[in-house]
């Protein structure tokens, strides 16, 4: 092969590299014209929302304006609250996951949540909690180790705790128990992850961590993150949709999009007051 | 100058300086206290009453089963009454547990709020029936249904052995009583287990549902791991209730001087208790009486023993939580 054969198999891995990265990414789960109740309260109107595959997106607004509750419709934990209602559907491998032939496992399984509070099973190991997603699940997967070490290490834990894998997880820090918690939510192999104010309950410094996490995870898992932290939204998030409910109003979105327009140049007056810092 | 007045001080008699502070501390100590006295008191009336026990039957009092005050010389051994008593507790466990804990599971994760509450006064007010009255309705009631029940098992599961009847005399069976002390722990139980399930941190219940977990198995997993030392104490708790229960038994169980190891359907055997309440109307002179106090001693000693190990398991198993 001579060298400009060679410079030019460069030059077009470099353009390809460069035509994937800003190649629309499919969709990879989808929210359309989702409206929630609980019981006769609606909570969320008309929520349309796209998660394109790989990507990270942020959902911020202040509190009480819906976030977390629409991130718990999108894989199905809200219908575990008595009195819950939706309308409207959301999207994943090509069907509404609320159809009748739909496992709600499956899709808690492929969807995966991490939730504001460290909640590693306290009981178990840092072993055990990394694999009691499949013990619970019943899901079979083989190379139980590899699963351990890939998992800790994607969630950036690995190093940490490799020498204590059989230690109780309660033994962690809050920072610690919340990449645990991401790692058993990887080992079952989830294509998206929710996750509902991951460092709201943790220090600066894992905080920075997780959102490391986050990033590296975007290779490989589509990430959903209602977060308060403005800054957070900015380091982490490709697109970022701005929630808002007025008084005694269900929640609504007012504006979506690529996070540095909605940061940058937001369209609607009430995105600028509010990443601005003026209210919420 | 330093002020030497400034030097170390000390500042719990600067907080409990108010009078009527004071005096409200005296009085919680000395009612705190009272329990241990009450404790110690009946520990030192019984246990002198064992001495005589001993210098007349030797070590034979507890490891021989019999009678025979009016014997020369008189022999009395209640090994059969104390194995008795553990083992119409352990049948009272083997079909009270499984119940108490379906039942507060089902209180806890599976009734609506409403059904759970109103269900949940009820099984209160079972703890509330006058053991008395429980032994008149095992009497009449329970004893010939708990017949047929009897039969059955034998008939159909007599080739295990603990289901055998030789003397087809199905009346006041270690089973019976058992039955009855199950009816008296499951309240006690339900009680705590459903105290203990109901305290499970919601974010681990979330995170087993997040992770596509059937109630099933976020019961097995989650709570019940969760909840181990409490569910242990609360069965504990009943066990003791089980072994000093008193009324009740002594209406359905037959007592029989000899030691019943297994037969769980078949008379034979006792209890500590029905021992001294049904010699107690009858007894012959201050000998037997004071044998029986000392009898009184050793189920004493064994409750205290039970409730020692339960809270030693319960710190235990709290401690592997961690």
């Amino acid at each position: 092969m001579s060298t400009s054969e060679f410079e030019e198999i460069i030059v077009l891995e470099e353009q390809l590299i460069e035509a994937e990265a800003t190649a629309p990414r499919p969709v990879e789960l989808a929210a359309q014209d989702v409206s929630v109740w609980f019981g006769k309260r609606k909570v969320l109107e008309g929520v349309s929302i796209d998660f394109p595959k790989n990507t990270v997106t942020a959902l911020i607004g202040p509190s009480g304006c819906g976030k977390s509750t629409f991130i718990r419709t999108l894989n199905r934990l809200h219908e575990l609250i008595p009195g819950a209602a939706l309308a409207g559907q959301v999207v994943y491998e090509g069907q509404d996951i609320y159809s009748k032939d739909v496992d709600p496992v499956h899709i808690r399984l492929k969807i995966g949540m991490v939730f504001q509070k460290p909640n590693p099973f306290p009981s178990m190991t840092i072993r055990g909690n990394v694999l009691s997603g499949l013990k619970l699940s019943g899901m079979k997967r083989s190379g139980h180790d590899e699963i351990v070490e890939e998992t800790l290490t994607k969630a950036g834990l690995w190093k940490e705790v490799k020498d204590r894998l059989n230690h109780a997880a309660g033994d962690l820090s809050g920072g610690q128990q919340q990449r645990l918690v991401i790692a058993r939510a990887l080992a079952v192999n989830p294509h998206v992850l929710l996750m509902d104010e991951p460092c709201s309950a943790l220090d600066p410094a894992s905080t920075l961590k997780i959102e490391e996490t986050i990033r590296d995870l975007s290779s490989s898992v589509t990430i959903v993150i209602v977060t308060h932290n403005m800054q957070q939204a900015v380091r982490v998030a490709d697109n970022t949709a701005f929630f808002l409910a007025s008084e005694n109003e269900p929640g609504h979105v007012v504006e979506q999009g690529v996070t540095t327009d909605i940061f940058g140049n937001p369209q609607d007056q009430r995105t600028l007051d509010y990443v601005n810092g003026r209210f919420g | 100058m330093a002020n030497p007045d400034l030097g170390q001080r000390d500042l719990q008699a600067a907080a409990t300086s108010h009078r009527g502070d004071r005096i409200f501390n005296r009085v919680v100590t000395g009612a705190a206290f009272t329990a241990l006295l009450v404790l110690a008191g009946i520990a030192v009336f019984l246990g002198i009453q064992v001495i005589p026990a001993f210098q007349s039957q030797g070590l034979s009092f507890l490891t021989s089963t019999g009678w025979d005050i009016n014997t020369d010389p008189p022999t009395a051994g209640i090994f059969g009454m104390l194995y008795g008593s553990l083992l119409i507790a352990g049948i009272g466990l083997v079909i009270g547990t499984p119940v108490a804990l379906l039942l507060s599971i089902f209180l806890v994760f599976i009734a609506p709020p409403r059904v759970s509450r109103i269900l949940t006064n009820f099984i209160d007010l079972m703890a509330a029936i006058p053991s008395v009255i429980l032994g008149l309705w095992a009497f009449y009631i329970l004893n010939s249904q708990a017949q047929v029940w009897q039969e059955l098992l034998n008939q159909y599961l007599g080739w295990i052995p603990i289901f055998q009847n030789d003397s087809g005399n199905f009346q006041g069976t270690p089973f019976i009583a058992g039955f009855v002390l199950a009816i008296m722990m499951i309240p006690i139980v339900t009680s705590v287990t459903r105290e203990v399930l109901g305290r499970t941190p919601p974010e681990l219940i979330n995170a087993s549902e997040a992770l596509g977990c059937s109630m099933w198995t976020m019961l097995r997993y989650v709570a019940l791991p969760y909840g181990r030392g409490g569910i242990v104490g609360g069965i504990m708790l009943g066990l003791g209730r089980a072994l000093g229960e008193t009324v009740a038994v002594f209406f359905v169980l037959k007592i029989v001087f000899d030691t019943n190891w297994y037969h769980v359907i078949e008379s034979g055997g006792g209890s500590v208790a029905t021992l001294i309440v049904s010699r107690f109307g009858e007894v012959s002179g201050a000998f037997e009486l004071n044998l029986l106090l000392a009898a009184g001693f050793f189920l004493f000693l064994g409750t205290l023993i039970v409730n020692v190990i339960a809270n030693l398991i319960v710190t235990r198993t709290g401690r592997l939580q961690k």
